[in-house]
């Protein structure tokens, strides 16, 4: 995870320190929104939890750093062929394991996503090792400051990536028939399928747009972190965290949770305790379900309403 | 003997059988006293598989966090004895109540929500209880763990050797599954079993849905908080990595090889995944690393081709061959 300590310098206020937390919570909370998005997309296509989008965000970054590493390839090409890369893992996922078991109930496929997630770590740890791997920053590594707090330039590129990634996903729901037949499938998959949409290429072509953000959120963070095969776990179970915070199967509740429990989690670590940092995200899992299950989203028809327009 | 086998008690007789052959067998040589040390861990898996089994078939509902419960029972009778003298078998029962206290705690507010919160409650438990094992290290001594547990006693006889410990955890074991039979043949456990084919239906006969979901799920936390207690009592030392998300998968597992469909699915699911964690690694040699990807294949091979699990996929199969074409039964796990 991002250690907070190596931003500092000796004489920060209090304000400045919780500048920095939220600065460096918006970053994690960058990615944690990509990879709920992912979650959101399989979720509202097949209503499975997919416990493998972790193994996409850790596919795409260490896919990402033998291309610039081993291959030296330039960044944009690295960038789109670990993307593909990963896409095209969800795409075998999606026909190997998923559309086989079309016809069971949710939980089967539950279960069946977190072996593939067992099977996709094994898989990466015997490809590239136990080693963490770290990866060069897009561009410089030299921090700026901002009103006494510092930011590394790839944050911006953190921050940009995403929005880019959140604008195009959007494009492809408004603009092109498949976007609009994977909204009708969300929507309700029975009268999708009477209006003559083929479901089944829609829920394949929601892992693989799913496989895609999680790549992407592993390959922005990759440079801040470090890539290691195991660390899909808990990237993707606080993405998960984050889709229940915002409110299971609504993007923007999605991208809403991701960032702010991004934000919870660098303030907590950073003014409580950092030794319990991990345990925030489940924490604010729990007090969700208990308290507010729906996520803080207004309800899931609104948003779909919304985004129909 | 064939209809002894037809009824759950007579299986339960004749494992009792069964399980007097492998300290002979130990006797004559004929069998290495590692493989005991094994049977012991059967015998505490079975003890949680057979909760789980229960709260799986028979509410429709999995957790992915049971080895909190497993991590609880361990860590409370650890603390209990070790730090206060708490006297033995007293240390037990507080185990398993704080286990199930803490099982109603998650599951009262989660199991009222439809759809499958109470796995992501209980996955969120089991992160959070393996934090605190790691980072509190005032009570739980953190990573290095807690040694020099006691031994459990009957009388004053002392449980120093593997064998008597076997003998004492596997009578537990049986206790468990008949307590689980025998709820499975009670009033809630019929409500349980119209639970299974549809909710609504039974809701509308007048099932309390809700309750029974809780119930079930605080006695599988029990059941699990008291395998985690004589765990303690048997290894004498416990850290956290005993009770991770891998080990809360290692019970799913379980269940899904063994299958739902009968409470000796949790049975032979325990004996085959113990075994299959006793010997993998072995079999692998150099690569006992990758015996992830064994478990990952088997979790995902046995839902796609036999998703009533092994139990379940026998009685299917001697259904068809009974009957000539009975249509195989959609478990839902």
């Amino acid at each position: 995870m991002i250690s907070p300590p190596r931003f500092f310098k000796a004489s920060m206020t209090i304000t400045e320190q919780i500048l920095q937390y939220v600065l460096s919570g918006l970053v994690m909370g960058s990615s944690y929104a990509l990879i709920a998005l992912g979650f959101t997309i399989i979720y509202n296509g097949t209503n499975i939890i997919n416990f493998a989008q972790g193994e996409f965000v850790v596919i795409g970054s260490l896919l990402m750093v033998t291309m610039t590493e081993v291959y030296e390839l330039p960044m944009p090409l690295a960038f789109i062929i670990a993307v593909a890369g990963t896409a095209l893992v969800a795409f075998a996922l999606q026909r190997l394991a998923i559309h086989p078991l079309r016809n069971s109930n949710a939980m089967t496929l539950i279960i069946v996503t977190i072996g593939a997630s067992i099977v996709l770590r094994g898989i990466s740890m015997f490809i590239w090792g136990k080693d963490a791997y770290a990866m060069r920053h897009f561009s410089g590594e030299e921090p700026i400051e901002i009103f006494g707090a510092t930011i590394l330039p790839q944050s911006f590129w953190v921050f940009g990536i995403t929005i880019a990634a959140v604008v195009l996903l959007q494009l492809f729901y408004r603009k092109t028939l498949m976007g609009k037949a994977m909204l009708a499938t969300a929507v309700n998959k029975t009268a999708a399928r009477l209006m003559g949409i083929n479901v089944e290429n829609v829920l394949l072509i929601s892992f693989v747009v799913s496989g895609a953000l999680g790549a992407t959120a592993g390959i922005i963070i990759a440079p801040l972190n470090l890539a290691k095969y195991d660390a899909g776990v808990m990237l993707g179970l606080k993405g998960f965290c984050a889709c229940i915070l915002g409110g299971l199967g609504s993007s923007g509740g999605a991208i809403i949770g991701g960032i702010l429990l991004g934000i919870i989690e660098a303030l907590g670590a950073g003014l409580i305790s950092s030794s319990y940092r991990d345990a925030i995200a489940f924490v604010i899992l729990l007090l969700v379900l208990f308290v507010r299950p729906q996520g803080l989203a207004p309800l899931k028809e609104m948003m779909m309403g919304q985004e129909k327009q | 003997m064939k209809s002894l086998l037809k009824n759950d008690y007579g299986i339960l007789v004749a494992l009792m059988f069964v399980l007097a052959a492998p300290p002979i067998l130990v006797k004559f040589g004929a069998m290495n006293s590692y493989y005991i040390s094994i049977l012991i861990f059967m015998a505490l898996n079975t003890m949680i598989a057979v909760g789980l089994n229960l709260l799986v078939c028979h509410a429709g509902q999995i957790s992915l966090g049971h080895a909190a419960f497993y991590g609880i029972g361990a860590y409370t009778s650890a603390i209990l004895t070790v730090v206060y003298g708490c006297p033995l078998w007293v240390d037990v029962i507080a185990a398993m109540v704080l286990s199930g206290v803490i099982a109603y705690l998650v599951g009262a507010p989660t199991l009222k929500l439809k759809g499958h919160y109470l796995a992501v409650a209980t996955m969120g438990l089991g992160i959070i209880a393996f934090i605190v094992m790691n980072e509190w290290h005032s009570v739980t001594e953190g990573p290095s763990g807690i040694v020099g547990i006691p031994r459990l006693k009957i009388f004053e006889t002392v449980m120093r050797t593997d064998m008597q410990v076997y003998y004492l955890y596997w009578a537990i074991a049986l206790i468990v599954i008949l307590v689980a039979i025998n709820i499975l043949n009670s009033r809630v456990g019929r409500a349980l079993r119209a639970l299974h084919g549809s909710e609504t239906a039974a809701a509308a006969m007048g099932v309390n849905v809700n309750s029974y979901k809780l119930k079930v799920f605080v006695i599988s936390a029990v059941f699990a908080g008291l395998a985690g207690s004589l765990y303690a009592h048997y290894m004498t030392f416990i850290s956290p990595p005993s009770f991770g998300l891998q080990f809360s998968i290692m019970l799913v597992l379980m269940i899904i090889v063994g299958g739902a469909e009968t409470i000796w699915g949790a049975l032979i699911g325990a004996v085959l995944i113990t075994s299959m964690r006793a010997f993998l690694g072995e079999a692998l040699g150099a690569y006992k690393d990758y015996d992830v990807i064994v478990y990952g294949l088997v979790m995902m091979v046995v839902m796609i081709f036999i998703p009533a699990g092994l139990a379940g996929g026998v009685s299917i199969i001697a259904r068809k061959l009974k009957r000539g074409s009975a249509q195989p039964e959609e478990i839902g796990a």
